[in-house]
């Protein structure tokens, strides 16, 4: 998994969160809830279909990794790789 | 001195019912025969009917909002819209803090429950993969809760169940409550999202009480000798009540006036309905309205198209409209849009509200053979009637646990 094909999956995943967002121009260094109507109930269902479609965990502790898609992106291409993806 | 009490009326209707998502669609239909059931698939169960909706829930929501909630609040944010649209209040400078929500249903968290312990049977209900939106997508609040969130109202919204009677509950505590001057404007009536649950069709199935017919518009056929149970079906209609000052004040239109109500409680069984606690119900009504059996011009029966229920309702009736009740005329709603749980009682009234300006009685259809002990003087069957004047309107709703109300409605006149 490259750090782009991460950034898509996670792109792929708030697509459906946030059906009504325009993704076309989200900038990956910028913090997703400055760029998109993101709130904490939808973070947790990031966390939760990393958990349903991907088998990835994501520990509380951890969430803030998610802020931006390059943070996404470097915190989880090493939890794919562990999974063999 | 006896406590004067401010007169409550009716100024916006806002509806989706299985065969009509506004009330002059939902009339005409009920004036032409039209009924809205269908086959479903049902969890669990397989094929079998139901009445649906078909209104745009993205008229007034966004995806996100859909996703996010439930039908129940998808139901009674699209009813509110519209009830709020139609009174013509002006709504972005009215305080929001002063509207109320009252929205009656018979049950909440059903849909929600069952779906997401399907969801984890696929996870091996292994319970971190339960959602965390099922706590406010569950509570009995939701569906007033989600209107909220939805027009920015920050003044009282909660539900009330009081099972197939909640939709006039919603009305009745709705005038009470302004006329106690806690709100001054209120959203009011029922929702039902009930084919959603297998476990309600299964429920009446085993208790011998789900409708079954080859024609599914025919399935729901009160007072017909043939009836074998009752249509589950999901509907919305709330309204929008105020104070008659302040609807005078602002110049708006008005569909009725709240004349009477009663409720009152069986105290007998867990399902089977008590003629004498529903007759009572309604000599209540009528008295509290001020008025005698005579002055009903219709009856909106409850009658859900079960073999007892329905029979017992007409013994009800008829102990208290009686041959000197030359003007009172008896329908029934349920043959057209299957039973609506809690909007039930809501819908039937607003199917019935334009008769004050129309006169004419729409009927109960599906009765290819009355049953004899379901004969009422002024039961209209099967085609509607025009008649000389409709100056009030009793609505009936009965529901489990022995939960009785009537409201009575009357033509406004300054």
């Amino acid at each position: 998994m490259t750090q782009d094909e991460c950034k898509k999956l996670v792109l792929d995943i708030i697509a459906d969160i946030a059906p009504d967002e325009d993704l076309s121009n989200v900038k990956p260094d910028v913090r997703l809830r400055d760029q998109l109507q993101l709130d904490s109930m939808d973070f947790l269902d990031i966390v939760m279909e990393l958990r349903k479609r991907h088998g990835i965990e994501v520990p509380e502790s951890e969430y803030m990794k998610l802020a931006s898609l390059d943070s996404s992106a470097e915190y989880l291409v090493p939890k794919f790789a562990a999974l063999g993806k | 001195m006896p406590l004067t009490l401010p007169r409550i009326v009716i100024t916006g209707v806002g509806l989706t019912a299985p065969n009509g998502n506004n009330l002059t669609e939902f009339r005409n239909n009920l004036l032409t025969g039209v009924a809205g059931i269908e086959p479903v698939e049902v969890r669990y169960m397989g094929k079998l009917i139901a009445g649906l909706c078909h209104f745009d829930p993205l008229k007034y929501q966004k995806k996100k909002e859909l996703r996010v909630g439930t039908r129940a609040g998808s139901i009674s944010i699209y009813c509110a819209r519209e009830a709020v649209a139609d009174s013509g209040v002006a709504w972005d400078s009215f305080d929001k803090n002063r509207v109320g929500v009252y929205i009656g249903c018979t049950e909440h968290g059903n849909v929600e429950t069952e779906n997401e312990i399907y969801a984890l049977s696929q996870y091996n209900y292994d319970t971190k993969y339960w959602s965390h939106y099922h706590n406010p997508r569950s509570v009995a609040n939701n569906p007033a809760g989600e209107t909220t969130l939805n027009l920015g109202i920050t003044g009282p919204a909660y539900t009330l169940g009081a099972a197939c009677a909640a939709g006039n509950l919603g009305i009745i505590h709705a005038a009470q409550m302004l006329r106690l001057g806690e709100v001054d404007l209120a959203i009011c009536g029922g929702v039902s999202e009930s084919p959603g649950t297998f476990g309600i069709f299964a429920a009446f199935k085993s208790q011998g009480a789900l409708a079954s017919h080859e024609n599914p518009h025919k399935a729901s056929r009160p007072f017909d000798k043939a009836r074998n149970g009752i249509v589950i079906s999901e509907g919305g209609c709330l309204y929008t009540l105020e104070r008659l000052d302040d609807a005078l004040a602002r110049g708006a239109k008005i569909y009725g006036e709240i004349a009477g109500y009663h409720v009152n409680s069986d105290a007998t069984d867990y399902v089977l309905p008590y003629p004498p606690r529903q007759s009572e119900c309604i000599r209540k009504a009528i008295a509290h309205a001020g008025m005698t059996p005579r002055d009903i011009h219709i009856v909106n029966t409850h009658a859900t198209s079960t073999p007892m229920g329905d029979v017992q309702e007409c013994e009800a009736v008829r102990t208290i409209f009686g041959p000197d009740c030359t003007d009172t005329y008896v329908n029934n709603t349920k043959s057209f849009i299957g039973h609506c749980m809690g909007a039930a009682g809501a819908l039937e009234l607003a199917g019935n509200l334009p008769s004050f300006t129309d006169r004419i009685v729409h009927p109960t259809i599906n009765v290819d053979e009355l049953d004899p002990k379901c004969e009422l003087a002024g039961l209209v069957i099967n085609q509607p009637k025009a008649v000389a004047k409709v100056d009030t309107i009793l609505n009936n709703s009965f529901g489990m646990l022995g939960i009785n109300s009537t409201l009575i409605v009357k033509r406004f006149a300054a």
